[in-house]
């Protein structure tokens, strides 16, 4: 735990100034998921120390796995983060696949792995732009007190989360912690009659979604420039969800194979999370920004025109404008639903049969905030002899905390209250997970 | 706390009238407090009736009851820290009725795994400096450590029974939550036995409703997320199943997933353990 835990002041206790030294912090990160802090020191005009603390208690996942069956690991993995449980899922049954020999690159159990995928996408996105990351443009505590005077926005808001919440509980049995999902695809496959019931729901979704790139567009931003090395998922002919290999802007194309050999973890005394770099660059960045400036030539026509409409460009560098991505990615993911219902035809059997073997296998797949790694090695009887969880949080905390030292240095004539705000914004750009961050992170806290 | 110049925050102390509202985060996903969020229309009728004074998830705004408690707490997660363990005190010092949302505040949760293993052990597979790692031996739920007035079981909650138990605190009624079997839930939703027509293993028998029963309306068998229902035979349950070809260490994972602390399936995990050992 950091000491943040440990001198609980309440939220955004902005510290005072004294002398030159000034103390930026906040000490319980209010809309974001699970417990984190943030503490800035400034001496003058000089950053001296940026950091966002996780202390959020670990949970032992990785540990918890051992001795589990391989087929368990979608409904275990899937508690590790109630915001993004098909991530969970979706990565582990490609890793579980994997180390079975069995590819599951087409057909209608992939399009229905898209397609619950694209729920959880419209639902996080939904969620993040209108509850968690809107009240920060606006001026306001979160989206109830928001809804006293634009109450309409955050209907809308919620209306469309509950289109993506709708595709998640059809497909998946429930939203949160979907039951549906297996190794080799799902217990039932939904009908075509059954898929064809979310039609109206996700083209008024889409509407919502459309207006919502045009409302996120026009919003104040501050002027900032970030570059970190972008890293996402690549397909040849899709907007990366659920499958590809892992590239980035400076040259990185690996298979999700060979994670492992070009991503270091390291141990940092402030967080009960591990930071992920990339061995021979260091600080890179995945999630909306990053899969937008990598593929968005590969969105769906009515996605990219929306983007082209506001004027974002082929790579956003705005870290602030990430709401602006994160609304054209709600466009791209209820236009790709819709296409997958048009299309879809009941698969003969919901899954294919998977027989394990002993072997390591391994899994990658976009999260709504970012990239999801897994990796398991099993025995023959398909026990988990060992598991490893990299999620995108742990991934982005070095990106976040540059972005944090970035943002103060071009703020820093804001009084204390308004650039603690500033800097919580900016923290809430990469949409954090706290809860998942911790709960791998092979930490070590310096309690000196 | 520094005050904010933020819009729409209400003065601080109650809103005239209304009662206060406050949600806790300990050991845990989020997806139960998530699924408050996930109330898409009621959530700012709710809103409406209720202040909601405490809601890190979905705001920074904070209203402080220094001179008397929240009316209704809701806490989701389980302890697994000395410092949690002292604030689930304060929580329950400045709360009127504290309610307990989910398999991890209820029962321990997945990390509850941990109670059947020797901490260290688990503390060494993850992380390469188990000395710094600050962790109980053992996930309790909120229970064991203050008097709770209401349990919301299941992993994740069902959201419209959160709200029937936030509607029957406002109504001061007792909430209808009800204690018996996923079976009866099957039988209303027009559901075939997964287990007497397909064979397929099912904790239903002994697993508290609430879900819906939608497992085996998805041609699966319970795998028991909601807990124990209120008078479980888990013997019976078992000896059908082994029937059905489960061996005693799947008997053992069977019973030990989000509820393996919750006593009538964690001693029917440790009789199945005996078992495999003999």
């Amino acid at each position: 735990m950091s000491d943040a835990g440990e001198t609980p002041e309440g939220e955004a206790a902005a510290g005072g100034q004294t002398g030159r030294t000034r103390v930026i912090r906040t000490d319980y990160l209010a809309r974001v998921e699970g417990e984190g802090a943030m503490y800035v020191k400034l001496d003058g005009r000089q950053v001296l120390d940026v950091k966002l603390r996780i202390y959020e208690p670990p949970r032992f996942f990785e540990a918890l796995l051992r001795g589990r069956a391989f087929t368990e690991a979608p409904d275990i993995t899937a508690r590790i983060c109630g915001i993004c449980p098909v991530a969970y899922q979706m990565s582990a049954v490609r890793a579980m696949e994997d180390a079975c020999g069995v590819a599951i690159d087409d057909g209608p159990l992939r399009e229905l792995r898209r397609l619950i995928y694209c729920g959880e996408w419209i639902e996080s996105h939904s969620l993040h732009i209108y509850m968690l990351h809107a009240p920060d443009f606006l001026g306001y505590a979160g989206a109830v007190e928001m809804a006293r005077d634009h109450r309409e926005i955050v209907e809308q808001g919620l209306q469309m989360k509950k289109a993506g919440n709708a595709l998640m509980a059809l497909v998946g049995g429930r939203e949160v912690h979907p039951i549906n999902v297996r190794v080799g695809g799902f217990y039932r496959a939904p009908t075509r009659a059954e898929l064809r019931t979310l039609r109206d729901p996700l083209e008024r979704a889409r509407e919502t979604a459309l207006a919502t790139v045009r409302w996120a567009a026009a919003l104040p931003f501050p002027e900032v420039e970030r570059a970190p090395e972008l890293v996402a998922l690549s397909e040849p002919d899709a907007y990366p969800v659920d499958l590809g290999r892992i590239v980035s802007d400076g040259g990185l194309d690996i298979a999700a194979a060979e994670f492992d050999a070009h991503v270091l973890e390291q141990h940092v005394e402030h967080s009960n999370a591990l930071h992920a770099r990339l061995r021979e660059r260091g600080t890179y960045l995945t999630g909306p920004l990053a899969r937008y400036a990598l593929a968005s030539a590969k969105l769906r026509p009515l996605a990219r025109e929306a983007a082209r409409e506001v004027g974002l460009g082929t790579v956003c560098v705005n870290p602030f404008q990430s709401i602006v991505v994160r609304a054209v990615e709600l466009v791209q993911a209820c236009d790709e639903a819709l296409a997958i219902i048009e299309r879809y035809e009941q698969p003969d059997a919901p899954a294919v049969e998977v027989i394990p073997r002993r072997a390591i296998g391994h899994g990658a797949t976009e999260a709504p905030r970012g990239l999801l790694y897994h990796r398991y090695e099993i025995d023959e009887d398909g026990t988990i002899l060992d598991a490893k969880i990299v999620p995108p949080t742990s991934q982005n905390q070095l990106a976040i905390e540059e972005d944090l030292r970035a943002v103060v240095e071009a703020s820093l004539d804001l009084p204390d209250e308004q650039l603690s705000l500033r800097c919580e914004q900016a923290i809430r750009n990469h949409d954090p997970c706290i809860s998942c961050a911790t709960h791998f992170l092979k930490l070590t806290v310096d309690r000196g | 706390m520094t005050p904010r110049t933020l819009k729409g925050t209400p003065p601080a102390g109650a809103q005239a009238g209304k009662q206060t509202l406050a949600v806790w985060k300990f050991s845990s996903c989020d997806g139960c407090q998530l699924s408050l969020l996930d109330c898409e229309d009621e959530l700012l009728a709710l809103a409406e009736r209720l202040q909601i004074a405490y809601f890190l998830e979905a705001s920074s705004a904070i209203v402080e009851m220094p001179t008397r408690p929240y009316d209704i707490s809701i806490v989701e997660g389980s302890i697994t820290t000395a410092h949690d363990a002292e604030r689930i005190q304060e929580v329950r010092a400045s709360s009127r009725t504290l309610i307990t949302i989910g398999a991890c505040a209820t029962a321990g949760g997945i990390q509850a795994l941990r109670n059947f293993a020797d901490v260290q052990d688990f503390t060494r597979v993850v992380y390469a400096s188990p000395d710094f790692i600050s962790t109980l031996a053992t996930s309790t739920p909120i229970s064991a450590h203050v008097p709770v007035d209401f349990e919301l079981n299941g992993c994740p909650i069902n959201k419209h029974q959160l709200l029937e138990v936030i509607g029957a605190h406002l109504a001061r009624r007792r909430p209808r939550v009800r204690a018996h079997s996923v079976c009866v839930e099957c039988k209303r939703r027009g559901t075939v036995c997964v287990m007497v027509a397909h064979g397929t293993a099912c904790l239903g028998p002994v697993t508290h409703a609430g879900c819906g029963a939608i497992c085996p309306a998805y041609d699966r068998g319970c795998y028991g997320c909601y807990g124990p229902m209120e008078s479980p035979n888990t013997a019976s349950l078992s000896a059908r199943m082994a029937q059905l070809g489960s061996e005693e260490v799947d008997l053992v994972r069977v019973y030990r997933t989000f509820n393996a602390a919750a006593d009538p399936f964690r001693e029917a995990s440790e009789a199945h353990e005996d078992r495999s050992r003999a």
